[in-house]
């Protein structure tokens, strides 16, 4: 191991943060009248760096030639899968926001910083072989993100959603310190590996403490009930572009990072971390769909169905195979198109002013005033529901098959019989915007980028993308099987 | 057809349509739906003619591994062959009933529905477990568009209704599906009607179908979404759901529920003749007493469909042949019955029994097509609907005789509440003025009840001809479940012999003739 095959392991990292550092520079001397330049400059760099992770996505990568720096840091298949889902997300929060704060005289040289900033920390967390870069990565992602959603200073919902993130995110960063740190005591070791092997065979209360306070810092990460609270007031009160942000690229890493912590740190003790996932994944996808019924606002509603959808993601990890393994990944994938999908179709409903409509009843008879608007935000709705043959089926259909496999046929029957709570909100927008009578409110222009990522997004999740199902597939076994190379 | 995918441009046809519809106007968007649609019934009589009777089991078979972890697998037997012959029959016929009736959004209307044939179609041809979920699950979204964009005052509480309760009985078997395909090793159907779950899984995996094929079919007491969808839904949207949609259930269950779990099957038997008998006598004691003429007609379908599943679980041929022909003749005639009802919808825009009166005398042609399709839906000889109960019955006979004996008062109770409706419709006096101003039928309406009173009589006099495709599945199907079939309560002892003797003198008396 020496260090030319560390530096050449993180190459993605380097290229990030370099340009981070030069778009810093540059916003520091040219100012806010650079923000378009600089969010160019991000994303070519995210392209670049989506570049270089994909070899090893494509090869497979694992075991000792993928690990950096003594096992600290891992560039393997499973990394890169995530990475390539974060730096997409990343690249859309960079194109959608210009339009939105332009309008609002609120685009600010930041942005484009903090948001490469926050994909540099993801791409970190989801590449951890050792607690403490995870919690290196975690943090550093966490901090560009408070700012984030905090980005509208005169806003006061605005500043409302950064301050409750802070709070809330500081607490399950706390947690999560607390519990590794009680791993690290009961296990002597910090390193995933390490972490594994001494927990093999019997555990010890103390480090069962740790595993659960790991895993609830992590749940408040990928706002999983019952450390949901603060997922629907962000994601109301934070700019639009951010919450797509958080929607996605955030959500992508922490889940990478909760499958990477417990299937491989924790991977020796599969038996008693297994209750309280599969608890978290019911209780989120009931909380989730009941909690919408009663929304008025499209944000709010889009939080509440990430909650739920992340129950139907950690379903897969219940099922703990590596077939679990890999219907999550491939169930993240189609879930970042969808959110993609919806919020964007969110930034596009203006008024005659420009200003932007989040309220429900305002798209009433959207179908008959912008029908490609309406349809493409009805196909992400029925797709968020799980209706076949939109690609969100596909999503339920590998995880929950995967839950069977592993003789989880109970959970499989309760999650899915729960979704149907889910399919009432979601066929209610799309009656909103079909069945009531137009209210007009909605009938200002859009943004042409706006236009063409809602466009590639229905694309993915119209039926076509059942074309890509073995190609998907086949990328996330590949990401899969790093996690489970040590059982 | 040597290898030329009909059945994929079949699928292929209503889709083009789609997209187009979507981008015309209304002048264009009905034009283009009705040539969409018969081109497919054309297609459909290729299909029925190049059909090899006594051939082998599954004909026009495509595969293309397309996907991961299913495949694009489209065959068909006899069974599958005459629902894709009724679904293409009756589409063009929805069309051309929602010509003027349909003002509004005609582009997205006529999308809508030319994705339901697809997806019907494709119900009908799927030979891969996941690809028949997907086209039957899918089917809620037009559906769900259909009711509550075109519907009527509730439409919106209907629609609701239809989609929630149809999803809550799918998913359910979705897990069952999953569960089988990691069992069996294959999603592939005709491999796993042959294959042998253990007797204690099929419990639960019968269980899991029922649950969506009871709520589609619709059985009792779960059949509460179908009035509210009917009376709610445009003409149209009736006829496809009691001509195609409702068969979805009673298909489900002679391909999937029958072959794949007999013994389940059997065991849950006196679950369905209980839930059919109290089908056939409740919901004809409600049809008896409504107001509204579609609601009349969606409460008839529930008794009929109770027919059906008491056919198909009397485990024999004349049952299984017989709830086939209901299912084929209830398409026809609620069909039928539902665009009569729309007729004087049309003119008068109320449903209200009461509302109307004495039509013999103003609407002659319309009186003698909903006299015929009346007497069908009660199952008079010569009409379609005599063979297909007369079977079905017969079947449940050897069975059960309490179950036929039960099942037989809804036959009386059907032709009380279809007469009790056509008295008051068509015969006595002319009480509303408008009612009695209303003009007979126009050539369109009458170009779109004639094919169906033909195939209504043809059926009755020559079923042969709607059986002979279907038999030999349905012999396969009758040697599958054999083994599981439930004993008789009749007990039927053979009769003693004849004694030697008596056949010699017969023939010795014979002879001196």
């Amino acid at each position: 191991m020496d260090w030319s095959t560390s530096l050449r392991l993180i190459a993605p990292e380097e290229l990030l943060s370099v340009a981070g550092l030069v778009m810093l520079l540059t916003a520091a001397w040219a100012g806010d009248r650079a923000s378009r330049t600089l969010s160019i400059i991000g994303v070519t760099a995210l392209v670049g760096a989506a570049f270089l992770v994909a070899p090893a996505l494509c090869a497979g990568s694992m075991g000792a030639e993928t690990e950096a720096f003594f096992g600290q840091f891992r560039a393997d298949a499973f990394a890169s899968f995530a990475k390539l889902l974060i730096y997409g997300s990343a690249a859309v929060a960079l194109i959608i926001a210009p339009a939105y704060f332009e309008r609002l005289n609120a685009m600010r040289a930041e942005y484009p910083v903090l948001v490469i900033f926050a994909a540099l920390g993801m791409g970190i967390m989801v590449s951890a072989g050792d607690f403490l870069t995870l919690y290196v990565g975690l943090e550093m992602n966490s901090l560009a993100a408070y700012v984030l959603a905090a980005f509208m200073r005169n806003d006061g919902r605005s500043l409302e959603a950064g301050l409750k993130y802070f709070v809330l995110g500081a607490l399950a960063s706390g947690i999560l310190l607390f519990g590794i740190s009680l791993t690290y005591g009961f296990t002597g070791s910090t390193s995933f590996a390490g972490v594994n092997a001494a927990l093999d065979g019997a555990i010890s209360t103390g480090a069962v403490f740790g595993l659960t306070f790991v895993l609830a810092g992590l749940a408040f990460k990928i706002s999983a009930v019952p450390f949901h609270m603060w997922t629907p007031d962000v994601y109301e009160g934070a700019p639009t572009p951010v919450t797509t942000f958080f929607a996605t690229a955030p959500k992508v890493a922490a889940l990478a990072l909760t499958m990477r912590v417990a299937l491989d740190a924790f991977g020796s003790q599969i038996i008693s971390w297994q209750p309280i996932v599969i608890f978290a994944a019911l209780a989120s996808i009931i909380v989730g769909a009941l909690g919408a019924i009663g929304q008025i606002n499209l944000k709010r509603l889009m939080a509440y169905s990430s909650i739920n959808n992340v129950g139907f993601i950690l379903i897969g990890l219940a099922a703990a195979t590596p077939q679990g393994a890999s219907a999550m990944l491939v169930y993240l994938a189609i879930y970042v198109a969808m959110s993609v999908g919806g919020f964007v179709g969110i930034l596009m409903l203006k008024d005659v002013d420009g200003n932007h409509v989040e309220s429900i009843a305002d798209i009433a008879g959207l179908s008959r005033t912008r029908p490609l608007l309406a349809a493409a935000l009805a196909m992400v709705m029925f797709s968020l529901a799980g209706i076949p043959p939109l690609f969100g089926f596909w999503g339920k259909f590998v995880v929950f098959n995967a839950a069977v496999a592993a003789d989880l046929v109970p959970l499989a029957a309760i999650g899915i019989a729960a979704s149907v709570i889910g399919a009432f909100y979601y066929i209610k927008i799309v009656k909103v915007m079909y069945f009531d009578e137009p209210v007009g409110v909605v009938t200002g222009k859009s943004d042409w980028a706006h236009g063409a990522l809602l466009a590639g997004s229905a694309l993915v999740i119209s039926p076509l993308g059942y074309l890509l199902t073995r190609w998907l597939g086949a990328m996330a076994d590949n990401a899969a099987a790093p996690l489970f190379h040590l059982m | 057809m040597n290898g030329f995918p009909i059945l994929s441009l079949m699928l292929l046809v209503p889709l083009v349509a789609a997209i187009a519809c979507l981008y015309s106007n209304a002048r264009t968007a009905r034009m283009v739906a009705l040539a969409a649609t018969l081109i497919d019934f054309a297609l459909g009589i290729v299909l029925w003619t190049n059909y090899d009777i006594g051939g082998a089991q599954w004909q026009f078979t495509e595969r293309v591994e397309l996907f991961a972890g299913f495949s694009w697998a489209l065959g068909i037997d006899g069974i599958a062959l005459m629902l894709i012959m009724l679904s293409v029959f009756l589409m063009p016929i929805c069309i051309g009933a929602s010509w003027n009736a349909i003002e509004k959004r005609v582009g997205e209307y006529m999308a809508a529905f030319l994705l339901m044939e697809l997806l019907m179609i494709g119900v009908f041809a799927a030979q891969d477990l996941f690809l028949f979920y997907i086209f039957f699950e899918a089917g809620l979204i037009p559906m769900y568009l259909i009711i509550g964009i075109w519907g009527g005052a509730d439409r919106i509480y209907a629609s609701y209704k239809f989609f929630l309760y149809t999803l809550l009985g799918s998913v359910l078997m979705l897990i069952a599906m999953l569960w089988m395909v990691n069992e069996a090793g294959t999603p592939d159907i005709p491999t796993l009607m042959a294959y042998d779950f253990a007797p204690e899984a099929q419990t639960w995996l019968w269980l899991a179908f029922f649950a969506s094929f009871a709520v589609k079919m619709p059985m009792w007491p779960v059949h509460t979404w179908l009035p509210d969808a009917h009376v709610q839904a445009p003409t149209a949207g009736s006829v496809i759901l009691a001509g195609v949609l409702l068969k979805m259930g009673g298909y489900g269950f002679i391909r999937f529920s029958l072959p794949m779990f007999p013994e389940a099957s059997s065991q849950f038997a006196w679950l369905v003749f209980g839930l059919s008998m109290a089908a056939v006598v409740i919901t004809s004691l409600i049809a008896l007493v409504q107001h509204d003429m579609k609601k009349l007609i969606a409460y008839s379908s529930v008794a009929h469909m109770a027919i059906v599943t008491i056919g198909l679980f009397s485990f024999n041929v004349q049952g299984l042949e017989g709830s086939m022909i209901v299912m084929l003749s209830h398409g026809l005639v609620s069909g039928a019955l539902f665009l009569a009802v729309g007729v004087i919808y049309d003119r008068l825009h109320t449903r209200e029994i009461d509302r109307y009166g004495g039509l013999a005398i103003n609407m002659p042609k319309y009186a003698l097509f909903f006299l015929l399709f009346t007497m069908a839906s009660i199952g008079l000889p010569g009409t379609s609907g005599f063979v297909g109960e007369f079977l079905s019955l017969a079947g449940i006979y050897q069975v059960s005789s309490w179950v036929a004996f039960v099942c037989t008062t809804g036959i009386i109770l059907g032709a009380a509440y279809m007469l009790y409706l056509y008295r008051r419709v068509v015969f006595g006096e002319q009480k509303n003025a408008d009612a009695a101003a209303m003009p007979d039928l126009s050539l369109r309406e009458f170009a779109l009840m004639a094919p169906i009173a033909a195939v209504v009589l043809w059926m009755g006099v020559y079923p042969e001809s709607f059986i002979a495709p279907m038999r030999s599945d349905i012999a396969a199907l009758d040697a599958r479940i054999a083994r599981a079939r439930p004993v008789s309560d009749a007990q039927p002892t053979p009769g003693k012999p004849q004694a030697e003797t008596h056949h010699d003198t017969t023939a010795a008396h014979e002879g001196a003739h």
